[in-house]
């Protein structure tokens, strides 16, 4: 069978599960289910965790991007796993024990102000928007490989299902559905890493394998730093970023985890503050299957596409090349007429003498890095059922991913801005309209920038971890270990870390201020600190920091009701029961 | 806050302190600070610091999660803070 039949099958099979847990969780979300354990097993929510947060960034884009960055993609490792333990150690227990709904709802009820509730919903939005756009960019990719169409088209398909599902999905039971969408997406992770691991160094580990030997006796390592040298790029196991940037970059990724509104949300399902700890450990578990794995994959897939395209004759190349070619998402120009494919670093000027001895006349090979992962098992000559269930994989990490955030966009919108504040007499079933409708904006918004990506998937993800390292982190974090902080300082801290962190995004990514897009390159020289948009969360979070310090100092101490309150969230007895979603 | 609340809030953060300082040494020190030095040293066909940073560090967090879990809750216990 091709692997289009494959992926209908294997698609087709998964979404049916998916659809099904949802109608079946949501038929029995009744009394006698769930209110006599009082809310999920902390293992299962730590897988339903892990699917939430695993987004289509993580899933196709992350071992992509890592290995076209070699050392430097250590930051969205590191980033996205450390995030965790901040996560585990200094938010869970006590947003748990605080036992409300979402984020804003403890910014609002902690500093004692709707002002404060409404900041908090604007950076949530901000923060979800972002993510969700590079989710629906992974989603479009997906579809556009494997519906063999062009990446807008795949998008705008991607739209529809993603709409559909969070209509269908974003209600009660969500939580089981997640927890399928996981065992999918680490089956699918893992089965084809294991199978070129084995391939390639004969280990069934991989995240062991990437450091073994090929057939030869030689290190894979040795190997590749040796093959990237030969074409002029920097040795594969070396950064290249700035340690500056590189320290800047995982703290903002770090501090944007443990701020992210939809991960936290989940701590709030779970029966008891011991659970919620528990929870977070085994979340991080769950995740650290695939972030190992990702790292191996990596450089499996770096090292086979370097060896089987690296001047190789373009007529002669497999059929995944012209099937990627389709998509507009890899590009073959052959620039000197030889009818071979010259991949190499052109930008290296010290290696120009080398390619022009050897007839290269520029790079000739453009390939979105967004692709690696699901074009890997095909580099790699896996069976079509695996490529088609990387494409499942990846699907169930995107789906479940752009659920959570719908939601968190939703339940911002039509419970924390429109029934907390604006229409207080809003009914249930209004509440829900503005909840749908809020959906679907949220679902074109993202498309658009799905379609007009700022930045590959990964990339575009790091931005929203940045806003909510800027924003929330800091406010939860001082509202829970500073008693002296008050509205006033969280509020301003809030503003002013949402603020000039947007303003360096759009300055320094979008290049708003100096004539679009084609400025962005020249503009790097004049980073802050040589800090770039992707790191500048964790400045944009100190700001914040001193910022909200200084001013709660000069401003009245919080009520006393308002100590009493970070009193109680910080001893475990006495919680309230689970809430289930 | 009680005395014994406040004792217990003290405890709580001596252990974030410490864990947190794992946390800061793997990926900040050996993942980046040290990472060049460190690739001269070679486990298999790992450079040290690269490991640190793409693996290491990751298997560290695991377990200090994990590790807090447990300290918390023989905390919990001995003040008697745990839920019942």
């Amino acid at each position: 069978m091709g692997v289009q039949t494959w992926t209908f099958i294997i698609v087709g099979i998964t979404f049916a599960l998916y659809i099904g847990i949802a109608l079946w969780a949501r038929a029995s979300t009744t009394k006698e289910f769930y209110v006599a354990g009082g809310g999920v097993n902390p293992i299962v929510n730590g897988m339903a965790t892990a699917a939430d947060w695993m987004s289509a960034a993580s899933f196709i884009s992350m071992a992509g991007i890592i290995s076209f960055m070699g050392y430097d993609g250590a930051v969205y490792l590191m980033g996205w796993t450390g995030g965790y333990v901040l996560l585990a150690l200094l938010l869970a227990p006590y947003l748990r024990k605080f036992g409300k709904f979402t984020v804003p709802d403890f910014i609002g009820d902690r500093y004692y102000s709707n002002t404060a509730r409404t900041v908090a919903v604007i950076c949530a939005l901000m923060v979800s928007f972002t993510y969700v756009a590079g989710q629906m960019r992974g989603v479009g990719v997906v579809f556009s490989r494997f519906l063999e169409v062009p990446i807008t088209q795949g998008v705008l398909i991607g739209m529809g299902v993603v709409f559909f599902y969070a209509v269908l999905g974003g209600m009660k039971g969500i939580t089981y559905t997640q927890v399928a969408q996981y065992c999918v997406l680490i089956f699918a992770f893992m089965v084809p890493a294991i199978f070129i691991s084995i391939q390639m160094v004969n280990n069934p580990i991989p995240q062991l394998g990437f450091g073994g030997t090929l057939s030869d006796g030689t290190y894979l390592l040795d190997k590749l730093n040796g093959l990237h040298i030969e074409l002029g790029f920097s040795e594969y196991t070396q950064g290249t970023k700035p340690m500056i940037d590189m320290i800047a970059i995982t703290a903002a990724l770090m501090c944007g985890t443990a701020g992210l509104p939809h991960v936290i949300v989940r701590f709030f399902t779970v029966p008891k503050v011991r659970d919620a700890r528990k929870s977070a450990g085994y979340a991080l578990l769950f995740i650290a299957i695939l972030y190992t794995a990702a790292p191996a994959i990596a450089v499996f897939a770096r090292t086979n596409l370097i060896t089987t395209v690296s001047n190789q004759k373009y007529s002669e190349l497999p059929e995944w090349f012209n099937n990627w070619e389709t998509t507009g998402l890899l590009a073959f120009e052959d620039k000197n007429g030889d009818g071979r494919v010259q991949y190499y670093n052109d930008k290296n000027e010290a290696y120009t003498e080398i390619a022009e001895q050897r007839g290269w006349k520029g790079n000739e090979l453009t390939i979105d890095r967004d692709i690696m992962v699901l074009a890997n098992p095909e580099i790699a000559r896996l069976p079509n059922w695996v490529i088609a269930l990387v494409a499942a994989g990846g699907l169930a990490a995107a789906l479940s991913t752009a659920a959570g955030l719908l939601l968190v966009i939703s339940t911002s919108i039509s419970h924390d801005l429109l029934k907390k504040q604006i229409l207080p007499g809003l009914t249930d079933r209004q509440e829900l309209f503005w909840a749908r409708a809020s959906a679907a904006v949220g679902v074109c918004i993202a498309g658009y920038f799905g379609i007009h990506p700022p930045g590959f998937v990964a990339a575009v993800v790091a931005l929203a971890f940045g806003l909510a390292a800027s924003s929330f982190f800091p406010a939860i974090i001082l509202g829970i270990f500073d008693k002296r902080m008050n509205m006033q300082g969280a509020i301003s801290g809030m503003v002013i870390g949402i603020s000039i962190m947007s303003l360096y995004i759009l300055k320094f990514k979008f290049g708003v201020f100096d004539g679009g897009k084609e400025a962005v390159e020249s503009l790097q020289s004049s980073w802050w600190f040589g800090v770039s948009p992707e790191g500048f969360g964790t400045i944009a979070m100190f700001v914040n920091v001193i910022t909200a310090l200084v001013v709660s100092r000069l401003t009245p101490a919080p009520p006393s009701e308002i100590r009493e309150l970070v009193e109680m969230i910080r001893i475990p007895r006495g919680a309230a029961k689970g809430i289930v979603h | 806050m009680s005395k014994d609340n406040k004792a217990y809030w003290k405890r709580n953060l001596k252990y974030l302190f410490g864990l947190l300082t794992i946390w800061f040494i793997v990926s900040f020190i050996l993942g980046i600070v040290l990472a060049d030095s460190l690739n001269s040293i070679k486990i298999g066909g790992f450079p040290l610091g690269f490991w640190f940073a793409q693996q290491g560090s990751i298997y560290v967090f695991v377990v200090l999660i994990f590790i807090y879990m447990r300290l918390m809750n023989r905390l919990d216990h001995e003040f008697e803070v745990d839920e019942i």
